[in-house]
């Protein structure tokens, strides 16, 4: 996706430091990235009402979309192939959410640019801690994914 | 785990309730269900703006806690249709945040919701990358935000790990299923394919193994 937002907004005007700046931004802002690095363009070409609008501009398509695809499904919801499909579908999702632990596992647990170094330095001690910790606190506490995230963000700040 | 057993059992059971509240003619004009329906609304908004502010990194970030709001605490719908809303939303082009915000949102309270769910989910990042934009805020290359996102990213890979567990008990019923999920697993972290071609191999899984079944009952 990034490839394709650089190339769009660069006939904005917008160079390839300031790009770098918004994924920058992204990464350490909540929420997607595509909608952060909308805002900021859509800032810097036309003030807070370009924002707005590029913001609108990210979203519209996917509204359209799933409000298509949304009554399609339910049009067909009876039908014994589209059920049979989405048995597939469900363990194929949970496949990919798993993936989703080594995305984000990946330069927090584990580093694996630093695997020449030796096998040691690839896992981080202080990050499988804040693993470990969320799921107990996960397990035996009543806390939200949202506090325990912001915990293991300020537990990174002490021990990391 | 009796925890989770319970809360999966009671989305369950309220599942008439819901559909009962958000069936046919309820929309914001209509005077006799005003307000239930503005009151949704408004927990709709609520819910994805804290998920769209307390959230970093996107994606499936955003499931532990759409399934601890949405399935767990309001049982606005079950963990099964969570499941395949996540697989719609990452399967078509936009941001797969924005596209489960606004899904679950139509499926809960219609277009109202799904508008409400989409405008809290951007409106924090808005607000955010409004402010660092115009005082052009210096977060970049700062040793303290590094170690508190690294810190984030740890544990949030643990909640998501919980999270696909919790799923797979209602995902996977029969061991083809175990298969499915674990080459999906493989192309996605080793190969890099993209998540639709796993939806669409998903897919055809499931469709081949229904025909499986359907020839072997009609050979019985």
């Amino acid at each position: 996706m990034l490839p394709m937002i650089y190339q769009e907004l660069s006939k904005f005007g917008l160079t390839m430091q300031e790009f770098s700046d918004v994924v920058a931004i992204s990464q350490m802002t909540p929420g997607p990235i595509a909608v952060n690095a909308a805002t900021y363009i859509g800032y810097k070409a036309a003030g807070f009402s370009g924002a707005a609008f590029a913001t609108f501009g990210v979203s519209l398509p996917s509204f359209i979309l799933i409000m298509i695809i949304a009554s399609v499904i339910v049009k067909f919801k009876s039908s014994n192939i589209i059920n049979s499909a989405f048995k597939g579908i469900r363990p194929a999702t949970v496949g990919m959410i798993a993936s989703a632990v080594v995305f984000f596992a990946n330069t927090s647990i584990i580093d694996m640019s630093l695997i020449e170094q030796g096998l040691g330095k690839v896992f981080n001690i202080g990050s499988i801690m804040i693993f470990v910790i969320t799921i107990a606190a996960s397990k035996l506490t009543k806390l939200d994914p949202i506090s325990l995230t912001l915990i293991g963000g300020v537990l990174g700040i002490i021990f990391l | 785990m009796s925890k989770y057993e319970y809360s999966w059992l009671s989305a369950r059971e309220f599942k008439p309730g819901r559909e009962f509240v958000s069936a046919g003619s309820c929309n914001l004009l209509s005077a006799g269900c005003d307000l239930v329906d503005t009151k949704k609304l408004i927990k709709l908004f609520s819910v994805f703006f804290k998920i769209g502010a307390f959230t970093f990194g996107g994606g499936y970030a955003i499931l532990p806690v759409i399934q601890r709001e949405v399935v767990d605490k309001n049982s606005w719908l079950t963990e099964e249709e969570v499941l395949d809303i996540f697989a719609i939303s990452q399967s078509i082009p936009g941001v797969i945040s924005i596209n489960s915000a606004i899904y679950i949102g139509k499926k809960v309270a219609g277009i109202p919701g799904a508008v409400f769910s989409a405008l809290g989910m951007i409106l924090p990042s808005f607000i955010v990358i409004l402010a660092i934009a115009s005082l052009i805020m210096n977060l970049k290359d700062n040793e303290i935000v590094d170690r508190f996102f690294t810190g984030i990213r740890a544990s949030a890979s643990a909640l998501i790990l919980l999270a696909a567990i919790k799923m797979s008990k209602t995902a996977i019923r029969e061991k083809w299923g175990i298969a499915v999920a674990v080459v999906s697993f493989i192309l996605v972290v080793f190969l890099d394919v993209h998540a639709i071609w796993v939806i669409i191999g998903g897919a055809v899984c499931g469709i081949a193994y229904g025909l499986f079944e359907k020839r072997k009952r009609s050979c019985k």
